[in-house]
């Protein structure tokens, strides 16, 4: 992997590996031969995979490669076609959420299972009524806190789940899970949405529990990570499980991405030579004094000022809810800006709508692509053809199906959008994370983007596809287009830009010094510089 | 305005607005479950009818309410195994029984129309109560279902806001996903919820014929139920501030014959569009204050299948 980390930093305890072989005390959860399709698409192909108490095992594998789906089988969501389940050594049956509770499975989803206006109390509650000994008045408020005491883990219990952070909304997903006496914890992608140092404690935690005694299968695409914190590691890859339960002293990253990805496509993600870079050309964008207004929940943005030349990459790095989505939305118009000017290849845009921006070359790729960047019920062509739509180049009062179609054609073939049909006929919510996140480069990375935003491009997306984010990023650089990156992963920003900036409390800030280190942003992530 | 007006008048309210409190009730429970029944103006339309022929051919009062309460149930049953069961779209299958219900009355009922019966009487308080001014009539010259309508008013928000069923159902509305995966069961609380709910819109549709008019005419539902739907944004989902949305419909709709005799010279057609330019104004003002999404269940009208994604 070229973006490896220094492995200590995220390290969080001395690993437990050997105690954790040496208890044996067997098998927590073991899974045989389990096959699954959706329609004729077969996701999961007679997969084995087996989990001991106390032991950490970690879950790899591309986007798409049905690790989720895996998962969601435990957790009584999905229907296995064929296969069987066994828990402590006891074949079962889980055919619905409220099983798989009751066997002791917690699920942390990718996506979390928590009503937002109801609190994080009375979201346990509810997954309690699956319980019967839980039922009671007094019980559920005691086992609760006993997991607090446990975990150390302080959140608010009586505010309404929408209005927390997204760590706090995970801790509350662990917390409910221990609470209803989960003994198999499984985390998808638990660290897909934390900083570096948030994912650090979340791994010690991981590791605290297992050490209680809890089996935990932690589902990640950071293989830093899974050397990190796993004591064994297994990866799918298109559905079959290519490696099993390898243990992970011994194993290193290359191992595990040519299993993840298989041997020729690593040869192909391999760093090429560098884009050949062009110098800086004429200033596209300039921001002054760009303040927004704070509103609920949000802090605004400060007076940031910014400015950004042809071909250059930019990279905004920053804990995330610092400003950054605010600032991004006042960029693209779509959140009114409250004093400052924004000045878009020499013409003041300060008010300006969106239509008028994107006349100019804006683009945009938001970091919540589900919610503002694709219409998930759409066909792929159409997510695809929104951004052209505008020119008339797909005609003009009436649409050419047939123009749709042969610019889907190209673009699912120039972006390599896997598993979407001939014609981009499929809706979109069909595609997995990393797909769905190249439909939208396909769409924002045309002819004439000249001013492209990128915010958290990478978020839960497997090496392969980050790595093609990155390179379409550079090629739009190359072809003299503006970047401006926003994003948690320190590594990204440094890999990537040119120059660095750092988002804290709403204030935009620039280490000294043409290459900064990961130190130096750091302090000014958190503000102390 | 003199005081025997303003007590004639308040005298008037709870009539009006028992219907409109009972049915939003009932919308509010189907609606915190997640399923829009736009079909709410059929379900009262054949519960009226049926309430008034039951009445006519001879059965109590109670037993009359009862009747139409059931009929009402009846013909939303194709509905809810629509909707619940097969998850069909709730909009057209809303719009459907509205005219199912409508039709069936009409063709139904004919044999029963314009005729009078007796109806329920008032409870009997002392008549130093129902004699007190302004307040004496309005509080105590009323019948049972008028007491009945603020009891389910309370029952249902304490169920809803202080159970664990309650918890449970909101969920499905709010996020049936998440209700989902923490083991509640979505169809069932759906099918629980549109049973009751539907049962309380029959009642409300039955308390126009049997109690209210004491006669049925065809389309003498005259869009309450469309008010209804509008009560529900009004009251944010509550039972309990649906009492007070349904008040204050009640009172335009009180105000209207009261006018009338007064001599008031406005053209009739004009005083009854009164409750519905009301319904619109109300939502319109609502929405300009952003209110109108408070309360909202997350997941309404939309069928949730577990493995779609
Ligand atoms: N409900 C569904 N209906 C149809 N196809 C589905 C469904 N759920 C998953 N798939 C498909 O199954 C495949 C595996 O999806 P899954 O979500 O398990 O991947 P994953 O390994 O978790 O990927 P990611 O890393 O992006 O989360 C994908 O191709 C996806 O499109
Ligand atoms: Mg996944």
């Amino acid at each position: 992997m070229s973006r490896a980390a220094p492995v200590a930093e995220t390290r969080p305890v001395p690993r437990a590996l050997e105690s954790a072989v040496a208890r044996e005390e067997g098998i927590a959860l073991h899974l045989r031969g389990l096959c699954k399709s959706f329609g004729t698409a077969r996701v999961l192909e007679d997969v084995d995979f087996s989990v001991r108490a106390g032991e950490i095992h970690a879950l790899l594998g591309e986007n798409g490669a049905g690790k989720s789906t895996l998962m969601n089988i435990l957790g009584g969501i999905y229907a296995a076609d064929s296969g069987g389940v066994e828990i402590a050594g006891r074949a079962v049956s889980i055919n619905a959420p409220a099983q798989a509770l009751s066997l002791g499975i917690g699920m942390v989803h990718q996506h979390f299972r928590l009503a937002g206006p109801f609190t994080a109390r009375e979201n346990v509650a509810l997954a309690a009524g699956a319980l019967p000994e839980l039922r009671g008045r007094g019980r559920l408020e005691a086992r609760l806190s006993e997991a607090m005491a446990r975990t150390g883990l302080e959140v608010p219990l009586d505010r309404p789940v929408e209005r927390l952070s997204v760590a706090d909304r995970q801790r509350i997903e662990i917390l409910k899970a221990l609470s209803l006496g989960a003994r198999i914890l499984i985390l998808d992608e638990p660290t897909a949405v934390l900083t570096d140092e948030e994912a650090g404690r979340l791994l010690a935690l991981m590791r605290k529990l297992a050490e209680d005694g809890h089996a935990i299968v932690f589902i990640t695409h950071k293989l830093r990570e899974v050397i990190a914190a796993g004591d064994r590691v297994s990866v799918l890859r298109r559905g079959r499980m290519v490696l099993e339960g390898r243990p992970v002293a011994g194993i290193d990253a290359e191992t595990l991405a040519r299993a993840m990805m298989g041997e020729e496509a690593v040869a192909r993600t391999d760093p090429g030579p560098a884009a050949p870079r062009r110098e800086p050309g004429e200033v596209l964008l300039s921001a002054e004094a760009l303040s927004v207004a704070a509103d609920a929940g949000q802090g605004g943005v400060h007076a940031v000022s910014l400015s950004l030349s042809a071909g250059e990459i930019a990279g905004i790095a920053g804990v995330g809810g610092n400003g950054q989505q605010e600032l991004a939305e006042a960029l693209v118009g779509l959140r009114p800006m409250s004093a400052g000017r924004l000045v878009l290849k020499g013409r003041e845009l300060s008010s300006a709508p969106v239509g008028a921006r994107r006349d100019l070359g804006l683009r945009y790729i938001p970091s919540d692509r589900a919610r503002f960047a694709l219409a998930l019920n759409a066909p792929l062509s159409h997510n695809i053809a929104a951004g052209e739509v505008r020119t008339g180049a797909l005609g003009r009062a009436l649409l050419s199906p047939g123009r749709l179609r042969a610019l889907a054609a190209r673009l699912i073939a120039a972006f390599d959008i896997a598993g979407a049909t001939a014609g981009g006929a499929r809706p979109v919510r069909l595609l997995s994370g990393g797909n769905a996140q190249k439909a939208v480069l396909a769409r924002e990375l045309d002819d004439a983007a000249r001013l492209i935003i990128a915010h958290s491009p990478t978020r839960g997306l497997d090496v392969a596809a980050c790595r093609h984010v990155h390179d379409r990023l550079l090629e739009a650089a190359g072809r003299g287009a503006a970047v401006l990156i926003i994003s948690e992963d320190i590594e990204e920003i440094m890999a990537l830009s040119d120059t660095i900036h750092v988002m804290s409390r709403g204030r935009l800030t620039s280490p000294q010094g043409p290459r900064p280190d990961r130190a130096a942003i750091g302090r000014l992530m958190l503000g102390h510089a | 305005m003199t005081l025997a007006f303003l007590t004639a008048w308040a005298g008037a309210v709870p009539g009006y607005m028992t219907p409109l409190l009972l049915a939003s009730i009932g919308l509010i429970l189907c609606e915190r479950a997640g399923v829009l029944n736009l079909g709410i103006e059929g379900i009262m339309a054949g519960a009226a009818m049926a309430g008034a022929v039951a009445a006519l051919a001879g059965l109590q009062p109670a037993r009359a309410l009862a009747a139409g309460t059931g009929a009402g149930l009846l013909v939303s049953v194709p509905f809810i195994i629509a909707v619940v069961v097969f998850r069909a779209p709730m909009i057209p299958a809303g719009l459907a029984l509205v005219a199912i219900g409508l039709g069936a009355s009409g063709a139904l009922g004919r044999a029963a129309a314009h005729k009078n019966f007796a109806g329920l009487g008032n409870v009997g308080f002392p008549e130093a109560l129902t004699g007190l001014p302004l307040v004496g009539r309005m509080l105590f010259a009323q019948d049972a279902v008028v007491y009945l309508a603020l009891i389910v008013a309370g029952r249902a928000s304490f169920v809803l806001f202080r159970t664990r069923a309650g918890l449970q159902l909101r969920a499905v509305g709010e996020d049936p996903a998440t209700a989902d995966a923490s083991g509640v069961d979505v169809q069932l609380h759906q099918l629980a919820a549109c049973i009751v709910g539907c049962a309380l819109i029959g009642l409300a549709g039955a308390y126009l014929s049997v109690v209210g008019s004491r006669t049925w005419t065809e389309g003498m539902v005259a869009g309450r139920g469309w008010i209804a739907l509008a009560l529900v944004v009004f009251a944010q989902w509550s039972p309990l501030r649906a009492i007070a949305g349904a008040a204050v419909f009640a009172s335009a709709d009180a105000l209207i014959p009261r006018l009338q005799t007064l001599g008031v010279d406005v053209p009739v057609y004009l005083l009854s569009m009164l409750p519905y330019v009301l319904t619109i104004g109300v939502l319109v003002l609502f929405a300009a204050l952003g209110w109108h999404r408070q309360g909202e269940p997350g997941h309404l009208g939309r069928a949730y299948i577990r493995q779609d994604r």
